[in-house]
């Protein structure tokens, strides 16, 4: 076992596959010589080799629609935006045709792609880098939306991601990059997609998140608990399709739930979470499911962020509210 | 004193290349393809068949027997003509006007049909044929095809990707990211543009300032060519030999070909008469792509109306045992949708199959 930071978990998922599948390549822009601009690709291409891992012209659509003829040809994509906000450059390649090829084919023409990208806030980016836009990558049918919020689950979901014959929008956010290390095996070993994780057994209420919010959900919990409120912490992994059976499981338990996400609230995960809790275990519930999210605004720029960014003191304030119910 | 200017120079340089004139007569010898009689008379079988498949599929439309459909008659040449240069192992990712080039690679005529009708059977390409169904989003297939270009190069294929638009389609920013990626990576690829002068009702000439679509391959550092579309022997001969450099490592070509859709845009309610005269649509009629090869085929006594007449007759019976066959497929359903979509079925849809299994039983 080695301890690793999440990003060299990440790096590692990636050696870990190039080596098993020779149809496996990386490219995006700097991914190559330079080794990406968090240095997520850092030694792949001279490990591996130019043919294997290169540098793309700076052209996100053009990155998406090669990714798909790749795919056409045999290869296994794993292709990565440089931060998740230029996504609006490439939607059309990845929500108009590559989620849509499997079926537009009639079930003969998969799209094993992986597309990597960093998001998240609380990095003091410039704009249209920190923006959490896996919302709108799960409304889109066809699409698999993956966010790891550890070191461990990162890499087996990302070797799980690029095993998958469909294609999965890989979301790594950049404020858990380096913020921690943990016991990584260095052998490979996969993390099943699909599966939410109980990071946290609790009685008394469930919290639901994903990505960087389970951090401030576990902290929350922890000062719950000083209060004497035993709070049960659920990791969805993967935003799409949700895992509601192991939701409902703990909510049937707790009778009490909090969804969170960092995105603003219109929209999103959280609601679906709401609504699938409320259609199936309404009557095991004591109060109402209440969301923790952002403004209904676009992220905010650096000197806004901090207050716009939900946190575990904003998780805190939800639990009492439905606590209190 | 000024700058130096190149735009000038650069345009002068894209003359169209032609080799049959609008007479039929061979203007350009130098160029003229090695081609046996019987590939000549195959080429002029593949046109007329496919003006004949046209003619009938504005009718089934019309019966409400067809769904959307692109006429195809006037662009035969360039359809056709490329096509013909291909091998099988080439791949085709094609436009919405651009179901003859399936056919002719091996989709069966009652698929392009069920594609018409909006059934997934229509969009699988039988094992071996390499092509995918025509593209809806302009432009979106020019990218893909940098792709499978540069996926053909990394193993080493003797096989080159094709993709076909329209004028419209060389504004698309997926236009200029596709031809210059496929230049960087030196992918073997074929992007041939049907310029037919309308997108839709757009002319060209408010497309770009640009004089020509095939200069564009300038900024790309690839190759480009201008071609008399309505010439089937100049757009095989361009393409043949875009091919063969493709797959020699010397990268990708832009082949603009000059052409005409006689008919409307769509079946769907598309009225030409309102964005071009008769006069124009008169003008491009005489350089029609068959009426020019007919002539060139029967003064070297290699084709005549008996022949052609029979040929139409087969193609209609064809066309009917196509639409039979169209209509004995069952229909598609919401089941078979969720079936495909995925390699494993996510567990959202595992309910929603049932669902659907449920309703669609009744």
């Amino acid at each position: 076992m080695a301890q690793m930071t999440m990003i060299q978990a990440i790096t590692d998922a990636m050696r870990t596959e190039l080596k098993n599948d020779e149809n496996v390549l990386i490219f995006g822009e700097d991914v190559g010589q330079n080794g990406g601009v968090f240095r997520a690709t850092e030694g792949l291409q001279q490990e591996f080799g130019e043919d294997r891992v290169f540098d793309t012209p700076l052209a996100e659509s053009g990155i998406g629609g090669m990714s798909i003829g790749l795919a056409l040809t045999g290869f296994r994509p794993v292709p990565e935006i440089q931060f998740f906000g230029f996504v609006y450059e490439t939607m059309d390649a990845i929500s108009g045709q590559m989620a849509r090829y499997r079926y537009r084919s009639g079930g003969t023409r998969p799209m094993p792609i992986t597309v990597r990208s960093p998001f998240g806030g609380g990095v003091h980016t410039p704009e249209l880098h920190a923006d959490s836009l896996e919302g709108l990558m799960a409304q889109q049918p066809g699409l698999r939306v993956v966010i790891p919020s550890n070191p461990y689950d990162a890499k087996g979901l990302l070797i799980s991601s690029i095993r998958n014959n469909d294609p999965v929008i890989f979301l790594e956010h950049m404020k858990l990059y380096r913020s921690f290390r943990e016991e990584v095996p260095e052998e490979e070993y996969t993390v099943e997609l699909d599966k939410a994780a109980v990071k946290r057994e609790g009685t008394d209420v469930t919290l639901v998140a994903y990505g960087a919010m389970v951090h401030s959900c576990l902290k929350a919990a922890e000062e719950l608990e000083k209060d004497g409120v035993s709070a049960e912490v659920i990791d969805l992994r993967t935003v799409a399709p949700v895992d509601y059976e192991t939701i409902l499981e703990s909510v049937k338990k707790t009778n009490r739930a909090v969804v969170v996400q960092e995105a603003q609230k219109q929209a999103g995960i959280a609601s679906a979470v709401v609504s699938e809790i409320q259609e199936k275990a309404i009557l095991h519930l004591e109060a109402p499911v209440l969301r923790v999210a952002a403004p209904d605004t676009v992220y905010a720029f650096t000197q806004a962020e901090e207050v716009w960014l939900p946190n575990h003191n904003t998780i805190v304030e939800k639990v009492n509210d439905v606590m209190n119910f | 004193m000024t700058l130096k200017r190149t735009l000038e120079n650069i345009e002068n340089q894209f003359e169209t290349f032609q080799i049959l004139n609008e007479e039929g007569e061979i203007v350009n010898e130098d160029f003229m393809p090695d081609l046996s009689d019987e590939d000549l008379k195959e080429m002029m079988r593949r046109m007329v068949y496919t003006r004949i498949l046209d003619q009938r599929s504005i009718a089934l439309n019309r019966q409400g027997r067809l769904g959307f459909y692109a006429p195809t008659a006037g662009q035969e040449a360039s359809q056709l003509g490329s096509q013909f240069a291909l091998e099988k192992a080439d791949f085709i990712l094609p436009g919405y006007r651009d179901v003859p080039q399936l056919i002719w690679h091996g989709l069966p005529l009652y698929q392009a049909f069920l594609f018409s009708r909006g059934h997934f059977k229509g969009n699988q390409m039988p094992e071996g044929v390499n092509a995918v169904s025509p593209q809806i989003i302009i432009g979106a297939q020019i990218t893909q095809t940098a792709g499978v270009g540069l996926g053909y190069k990394k193993r080493g294929e003797n096989a080159v990707a094709i993709t076909y638009t329209g004028d419209g389609g060389a504004s698309q920013g997926d236009f200029y990211e596709g031809i210059n990626f496929a230049g960087a990576f030196g992918a073997q690829a074929i992007f041939v543009v049907q310029n037919n002068r309308f997108a839709i009702s757009v002319p060209v000439e408010k497309q770009s300032a640009a004089q020509t679509i095939a200069q564009k391959a300038v900024a790309a550092g690839i190759e480009g060519i201008q071609v008399d579309g309505m010439d089937v022997l100049a757009v095989y001969a361009a393409t043949k030999d875009a091919r063969e450099r493709a797959v020699n490592g010397e990268g990708p070509t832009l082949i603009e070909t000059l052409t005409y859709r006689y008919g409307p845009h769509t079946m769907a309610g598309d009225d030409p008469t309102r964005y071009r005269t008769e006069d124009q649509d008169n003008e491009w009629e005489k350089k029609d792509p068959i009426v020019r090869f007919r002539k060139f085929l029967e003064a070297k006594g290699l084709w005549s109306e008996e022949e052609e007449n029979e040929l139409i007759e087969k193609t209609k019976e064809e066309i009917k045992a196509a639409i039979k066959e169209a209509d004995n497929t069952p229909k598609q359903t919401v089941t078979d949708l969720i079936g495909i979509m995925h390699d494993e079925l996510p567990s959202n849809l595992q309910e929603q199959l049932e669902e659907y299994k449920e309703k669609e039983s009744k």
